[in-house]
């Protein structure tokens, strides 16, 4: 996957920091890659990163690379403004293909209910913040 | 096992003032709370000896504060249902033997911010890498993160979610402390500015400054004390995580599955005997969470159930009947006042008494699903 250079941020959103379990997430997020882990006692995938599984507590887990592709799981339009957005903004959680949900922003879309619906086919917009954090964004599959 | 009714709260009360406060600061609002229980109770600081409250307030704060020298403390903090925790820990200390009488402190500047503290995702904690990249402002941007999945499975309306706020308000109109009295209809809520799509304004909670406390004995000692006891039949709590985006179903409070039931299975009671229940709504979904959680209306059925009238007054289970967070007061963390109404309806002085009400059923959540605390009161002791 590409990163995709067309979206720009505003500056002042809140910026991630890392912490050892996490830093292959956002690594991979710097290459377009959006890197989960899967159980290796049940092969399921799981998010948040962590060096061990939630479902069995085993320590025998593996990154793979996900495939982008999301649903729209479910989202609020927030109507208020908040350093690094104008509003009106969606945030959003989306299904990925492989079983999480994770939180995220819908770009390349219009801000409203009648554009978001719900179970909308989405893939990973992967877009830099700055040098050090790239967010895991999505957009329309179409 | 604790047996229904082995323990009971004694000594319950609500800050002096309710609302805007800008005359005391956090730590007094807590105080304030504490002397008015103790009043109620017909109890000295030398009395108490066992001593909860909720983070960032320590209990050595409070106790020391107040002249208290415990032997037990609790600072269980999982946010606005943190007391029904605390009234269940107590309950359980009071049965090991481990202090006699417990106070259980709640105080919040929400409004007037005088010596509160902010609460800022750290940049690296999982909120802060997960959410708080994404935009979310505070509870009015999170909580209602499930709704629309909400809406789309249950196929519940925009005007069913109103309706939540308009019966409360109903209530609200017949307590003089509550913060929004004028009765309001479903048009008025959806003309209401939009906060956070779907929610309006009248869809989220207040933000109040106030407090208040409750004290726990056993059932024993409390036929000592001035009061008519208020026994508790059975408790139940459960967490599930801090990032609402992580909620196992989106339609349903994995922590609410397990506090609700835990505490009406200890209470030994049946659904139908209840007779008023308090739901923790800091917003308008809650309640048809709480309903369907705790096995008061099957999946899909809540919204229907208050569209009907069942929890507004005269209907068969009366439902938040301050107002609630809604429309009665909302400090931050409301759960103290979830049960202070419940033991008001206990008592029989509650300003929206339901008359020869025996059983309150009070659920209490923690900020976006992430905990939940069960506590179900009586004003009789089961033989």
């Amino acid at each position: 996957m590409q990163e995709d250079t067309a979206i720009m941020l505003e500056p002042g959103r809140a910026k991630p920091k890392p912490t050892p379990e996490t830093k292959h997430f956002w690594d991979g997020l710097k290459e377009g890659k959006l890197l989960l882990q899967r159980c290796g006692d049940t092969g399921r995938a799981y998010f948040p990163p962590r060096p061990f599984s939630p479902y069995t507590g085993t320590r025998d887990v593996a990154v793979f690379e996900a495939s982008g592709r999301a649903k729209l799981h479910s989202y609020v339009i927030h109507h208020r403004p908040v350093p690094g957005f104008t509003p009106p903004y969606a945030i959003a959680v989306v299904e990925l293909e492989e079983g999480p949900r994770m939180m995220t922003n819908i770009v390349d879309c219009p801000q409203t209910p009648e554009a978001l619906v719900l179970d909308m086919d989405l893939v990973l917009a992967a877009t830099a913040m700055d040098e050090e954090i790239t967010l895991p964004l999505f957009k329309p599959a179409s | 096992m604790i047996k229904p009714g082995e323990i009971a709260i004694v000594g319950a009360a609500e800050t002096t003032k309710l609302g805007t406060i800008p005359d005391l600061s956090q730590l007094m609002l807590h105080a304030d709370a504490a002397l008015n229980a103790m009043a109620d109770a017909g109890l000295k600081p030398g009395d108490i000896d066992g001593v909860a409250c909720v983070g960032p307030m320590m209990p050595q704060t409070i106790a020391h504060y107040l002249g208290i020298t415990p032997k037990w403390v609790d600072g269980t903090a999982v946010g606005g249902c943190s007391f029904m925790l605390h009234v269940r820990h107590a309950a359980a200390a009071i049965h090991a033997g481990y202090a006699k009488t417990i106070l259980i402190t709640h105080g919040e500047s929400g409004k007037s911010r005088v010596n509160a503290t902010p609460r800022p995702a750290e940049p690296e904690s999982l909120n802060g890498q997960f959410e708080a990249p994404f935009g979310p402002f505070g509870p009015p941007t999170l909580f209602p993160i499930p709704v629309l999945r909400y809406m789309k499975a249950r196929g519940v309306t925009h005007e069913d979610l109103a309706t939540v706020s308009v019966v409360q308000r109903e209530w609200a109109g017949k307590n003089a402390r509550a913060m929004f009295r004028d009765p309001i209809t479903v048009a008025d809520v959806l003309n209401s500015r939009m906060i956070a799509y779907p929610f309006r304004i009248l869809q989220c909670c207040l933000v109040t400054d106030g407090g208040g406390a409750l004290i726990l004995t056993s059932g024993d000692r409390a036929r000592d004390l001035p009061q008519k006891p208020v026994y508790i039949l059975g408790t139940g709590e459960s967490v599930e995580g801090t990032m609402v985006s992580q909620m196992e179903d989106f339609t349903s409070s994995r922590a609410f599955r397990i506090a609700g039931p835990t505490a009406i299975e200890a209470a030994g009671i049946d659904r139908s005997a209840v007779d008023h229940m308090m739901i923790y709504d800091a917003f308008a979904h809650l309640p048809l969470y709480g309903l369907e959680d705790l096995g008061f209306c099957k999946p899909g059925e809540a919204a229907g159930f208050i569209r009907e009238g069942n929890t507004r007054p005269g209907g068969k289970l009366p439902l938040n009947t301050t107002g609630g967070g809604l429309s009665y007061t909302h400090t931050g963390m409301y759960g103290m006042f979830a049960l202070q109404e419940s033991v008001r309806q206990m008592r029989g002085t509650a300003p929206a008494q339901v008359p020869g009400a025996k059983i309150s059923v009070c659920h209490g959540v923690g900020g976006m699903f992430s905990a939940s605390g069960t506590v179900v009161f009586s004003n009789e002791r089961p033989s």
